[in-house]
């Protein structure tokens, strides 16, 4: 028998992603919802990118973290609507992000009226290694689908950079 | 963690439970704890069908990325054309899975067990890409179109379309993007990067006409006009003319969305089909 000692919330909210294993769901705003009534408990998740390949790991490991507190009945929901973005990225989570060498996302584009075209260079993000924002990004994709490569132009160090999306 | 002889027994012992790795049969269900009940007054078999005709596209299509991955010119778009490979797969998944609940079948089964006349994707995403500009091309106008589709689809009534297209559209707009900067920097670059660029969209353009074609299957309708405005727009931009060629003739007034397709298909399928049918129980 395992004594509940957290909230299911707290449970939750402290599952690692598997990707930036840095970051708690509950920093990367993928967590939505944690309802616990008696034995039963029922988490909902929603997903940073369609294909995102952590979100199984995800459920599985948040289900296995829920049964080891002591919930018996757990059952783990998707949400689509409405869309994650990477400005439910909590401060927190962009704090750790930063620490771990990795760009926090700049404010993502408004998701109203017509999606402008950016023929140029995006903007570029502020090197978390000495702060400064002449940086150039080297490559629109990275090692997962949430981040893209940089280089600082005055510490010439690369850099990834969680995707303003 | 305990000792394995291997990474494949230790991905087996923390993984008991059902889960594949690679393809198979047995992933968890993209839309696990949605309600996906058809809303009152809309026609199930309409909506399945046209699920159905957009996450072909986004299969047929990814594929079609996939094979470049280990065959790019650098690592940069190596990993670029990876990712929105997985965005479109993860597309694809979440729209068999919406058919799938009207149809009582399973991603995999839409997936790996339909034969070329049932699949309802678009003749575009078919061929096989000879050269980089190819590439870029035809992602910039699948993705204009497709994120135009998506724009409307997020006004569906069924609100599990309605999200997947409003989840989709970010994901597209930064395909666009990338397409649209590539197009441009080939177009305006070297005579020969112009000279290719410009053959390339050629090639493609035969295929753009079938996007705009109103068809029963597609239950929201789009206008190429703004479409055009952004390709156009690229196409000034990187010093490119609008290719001026007669579209890919239909068959007997049919094309990709009544099931009738180019050869091209059946090699897609071929490849993405044939280990699953081969070994229906396959797990590992």
């Amino acid at each position: 028998m395992v004594t509940r000692s957290a909230t299911a919330w707290d449970v939750a909210a402290t599952t690692p992603d598997p990707e930036l294993p840095m970051l708690t769901i509950g920093d990367l705003g993928i967590l939505r919802a944690v309802d616990e009534s008696a034995d039963r408990v029922v988490a909902t998740i929603t997903p940073t990118y369609s294909g995102c390949p952590a979100l199984r790991e995800i459920t599985a490991d948040l289900e296995r973290r829920l049964r080891a507190a002591g919930h018996r009945e757990v059952e783990i929901r998707t949400q689509l609507a409405p869309p994650w973005t990477s400005d439910w990225i909590t401060d927190a989570g962009r704090g750790k992000l930063a620490e771990a060498g990795i760009a926090p996302p700049a404010a993502a584009r408004p998701r109203t009226g017509p999606v402008p075209l950016t023929l140029g260079r995006r903007a570029s993000a502020t090197c978390p290694r000495c702060g400064s924002a002449e940086t150039v990004e080297t490559a629109a994709f990275g090692a997962t689908a949430c981040k893209s490569l940089h280089r600082c132009t005055r510490c010439d160090e690369p850099f990834e950079a969680v995707k303003p999306l | 963690m305990t000792e394995h002889d291997n990474p494949y027994d230790w991905l087996a012992d923390v993984h008991a439970d059902d889960h594949r790795w690679a393809y198979g049969t047995g992933f968890t269900d993209p839309l696990a704890g949605i309600d996906t009940s058809v809303p009152e007054g809309m026609d199930a078999d309409a909506l399945a069908t046209y699920c159905v005709a957009l996450g072909d596209d986004a299969l047929i299509y990814s594929h079609r990325l996939q094979q470049w991955i280990t065959r790019m010119p650098e690592l940069e778009e190596e990993t670029a054309l990876a990712n929105i490979a997985l965005d479109l797969l993860g597309q694809a998944r979440m729209l068999l899975s919406r058919a799938g609940a009207i149809r009582g079948r399973t991603e995999d089964e839409l997936a790996f067990f339909r034969d070329e006349p049932q699949f309802r994707n678009v003749r575009l995403v078919e061929r096989a890409d000879q050269d980089f500009a190819e590439v870029v091309g035809r992602l910039l106008v699948f993705s204009s179109w497709r994120l135009a589709v998506f724009e409307r689809v997020t006004d569906s009534a069924d609100p599990v379309l309605a999200a997947i297209g409003a989840k989709g559209m970010a994901e597209l707009t930064y395909h666009r993007d990338y397409a649209a900067q590539w197009v441009i920097r080939l177009g305006d670059g070297t005579e020969l990067s112009k000279q290719r660029m410009q053959a390339a969209l050629r090639t493609i353009w035969p295929y753009v006409d079938e996007l705009f074609r109103p068809h029963p299957v597609d239950l929201v309708p789009i206008q190429r006009g703004e479409v055009d405005v952004v390709l156009d727009t690229v196409f000034a931009t990187a010093g490119l003319d609008r290719p001026d060629v007669a579209p890919l003739a239909l068959v007997g007034g049919r094309a990709g969305r009544d099931g009738v397709h180019t050869e091209a298909l059946g090699y897609v399928l071929a490849e993405l089909q044939s280990l699953p049918r081969a070994h229906p129980d396959a797990t590992w």
